[in-house]
């Protein structure tokens, strides 16, 4: 074991997996540090499922030298699963049994554990906890995804896609939630699809396209990845004039020298979506 | 969510010094799936009522049809298939049953879920099979009520009888739930196992003697049926059930105890073999 290997949660060079001819992951490598809040960006098709899936033990891949928590997921054993936290993306499971039955099954599964009752009250499902799984609604399903994932104090959590369909208030709640497990020490590892998601929570963020990683940092730098010049737009009659420059400021001084207001000015800077567009070819 | 609740809910929980709580071992961890499991098999009403009550209607339709006594005996030809039915009591609530359950927990993510937990796939089998137990000990109940109180079955009076019933019992659960397993692997989701499991026990009910009696099959029919567990565990009932001097109307004429033994043990072996090669937990590749 390299020192790589020990002084990250997640550590991958190489990654390769194709489905027949499509290639989903090509040479990925990453690299998660413990404690971190970590997001995979992308849109659909990007490779993010298939690469959480490796790393969760879930799928087999082609090639590539992957180590989570130390050990290959292609081959760790229950200890290290006693480890690690996963959300699955989608499962409808469990659907007779009542929240509460269904996180102490889960329960029963790990050596250290909390307790289910508190973990209900975590993720906001205390008040439903004698209904029926399948009476849930959608994001509620997801709340319990995510109560059976930390059931068992996971060193490390994977959530796949966790937000997809929530309205924003409970996004918000949910975000909330990923904070309070990361300030206990817990490593996170979330995929997205959504931008905001990735630039709130995350201390990282990898943006994936066609199974490559085109870009690693924070939300605020990712942003410097684009030409930082400054959009200037104003009216002038009946006419806009859009102008890119790098000093703005300049260029109103001597737009309005005569003290002249310049009609719906705005100045904007590229923002991480332009970044983000940019970085997975769509810009 | 409760997010004040947060540091009494879940204190900080790294540390080099924390001890490290053993895992529940996995015949632990299956056991406490047990009561799970048989919560999520009796809340369907509808799953509940095919398993029990399909048999022994049957057994009451079928039994009703055929009252003539049997040339030479005491006995109609309707206790004949009670004492039978048993045998398809138990294949519905083993290969039936787990073959559903089984692809139905592959298809909503159950198995992908347990998967990623310290649980291991003999722990869930461990529930799988004593919820088949339990189911199957009910629908046994079932069965020899109906068959005692509407067909005159007799209950077995010797340790020896009890003792056969136990076993032809046991390895019954035991070969048709194999069975389940492995055929749950070419399902892809809980109707498609209720098409591949009902169609071939139906099939089987017709060539094992237990909707119609084995003498009046033509013998290729007979012949077949004698490949799979159905027709054995049948007969086996039948020993312990029937008159004994009803072993003239076997096509062996006789109970063939061993060859019961034997057929149904080499099912359960090779069950065995057949789901460690192909059991898995997705479809996920």
């Amino acid at each position: 074991m390299t020192h790589a290997d020990q002084s990250s949660a997640v550590h991958v060079r190489g990654l390769s997996k194709a489905y027949g001819r499509l290639h989903a992951v090509r040479d990925l490598d990453l690299d998660v540090g413990y404690g971190e809040i970590f997001a995979i960006l992308g849109p659909n098709g990007a490779g993010k499922s298939t690469t959480i899936e490796i790393l969760e033990g879930h799928r087999q891949r082609d090639s590539g030298h992957v180590r989570v928590l130390g050990e290959d997921p292609g081959t760790a054993g229950r200890g290290w699963r006693g480890k690690v936290g996963i959300v699955l993306q989608e499962a409808s499971d469990s659907g007779m049994l009542t929240v509460s039955e269904t996180v102490h099954m889960f329960a029963k599964c790990y050596g250290k554990v909390r307790v289910p009752e508190e973990v209900l009250e975590l993720v906001g499902l205390g008040s439903v906890s004698g209904s029926r799984v399948r009476t849930l609604s959608g994001g509620q399903r997801r709340r319990l995804d995510v109560a059976l994932g930390i059931i068992g104090m996971p060193e490390l959590l994977f959530l796949d896609e966790p937000t997809t369909g929530f309205d924003p208030e409970a996004r918000r709640q949910f975000w909330d939630l990923i904070r309070l497990l990361a300030h206990d020490g817990t490593t996170i590892l979330l995929t997205t699809h959504y931008l905001d998601e990735a630039a709130t929570l995350a201390d990282r963020v990898a943006v994936i396209t066609n199974g490559r990683v085109v870009a690693v940092d924070s939300p605020a730098r990712l942003t410097g990845y684009v030409s930082s010049a400054a959009t200037v737009r104003w009216m002038e009659g009946d006419e806009v004039h859009v102008e890119e420059t790098d000093h703005p400021t300049d260029l109103i001084r001597q737009r309005s020298r005569d003290g002249a207001e310049l009609a719906q000015l705005t100045v904007t800077r590229p923002t991480l979506e332009d970044a983000y567009l940019q970085l997975i070819g769509l810009a | 969510m409760a997010i004040d609740h947060v540091h009494s809910a879940s204190p900080p929980q790294r540390g080099a010094t924390e001890p490290e709580s053993p895992l529940p071992s996995p015949l632990r961890i299956g056991l406490s799936r047990v009561v799970p499991e048989l919560k999520n098999f009796c809340r369907r009403p509808e799953q509940l009522a095919l398993t029990f009550s399909m048999p022994a209607v049957i057994c009451i339709l079928l039994g009703s049809i055929f009252s003539t006594k049997l040339p030479n005996s005491d006995t109609s030809t309707g206790a004949v298939i009670a004492a039978s039915m048993l045998a398809y009591g138990i294949l519905s609530t083993s290969f039936i049953n787990l073959g559903i359950s089984i692809a139905a927990d592959r298809d909503t993510g159950a198995l992908r879920r347990l998967r990623g937990t310290p649980a291991t796939a003999s722990s869930y089998f461990i529930g799988k099979i004593l919820l088949v137990a339990v189911a199957s000990l009910a629908e046994a109940v079932v069965l020899l009520s109906v068959g005692v109180l509407v067909f005159q079955l007799r209950l077995p009076t010797t340790l020896f009888g009890w003792f056969t019933l136990a076993w032809v019992f046991l390895l019954g659960i035991i070969s048709c739930s194999l069975l389940g397993i492995f055929i749950s692997n070419f399902a892809s989701n809980a109707v498609s196992a209720a098409v591949i499991t009902n169609g071939p026990a139906v099939a089987l009910q017709f060539v094992s003697g237990t909707y119609v009696p084995l003498i009046v099959l033509p013998t290729w029919m007979l012949v077949f049926g004698s490949i799979f567990p159905v027709k054995w565990m049948a007969q086996g009932f039948r020993s312990v059930l029937l008159p004994s001097k009803m072993a003239a109307f076997e096509p062996a004429g006789s109970w063939e105890h061993w060859q019961i033994f034997f057929v149904l043990t080499a099912w359960s072996i090779g069950g065995l073999i057949a789901c460690l090669a192909v059991f898995r937990w997705s479809d996920k590749k």
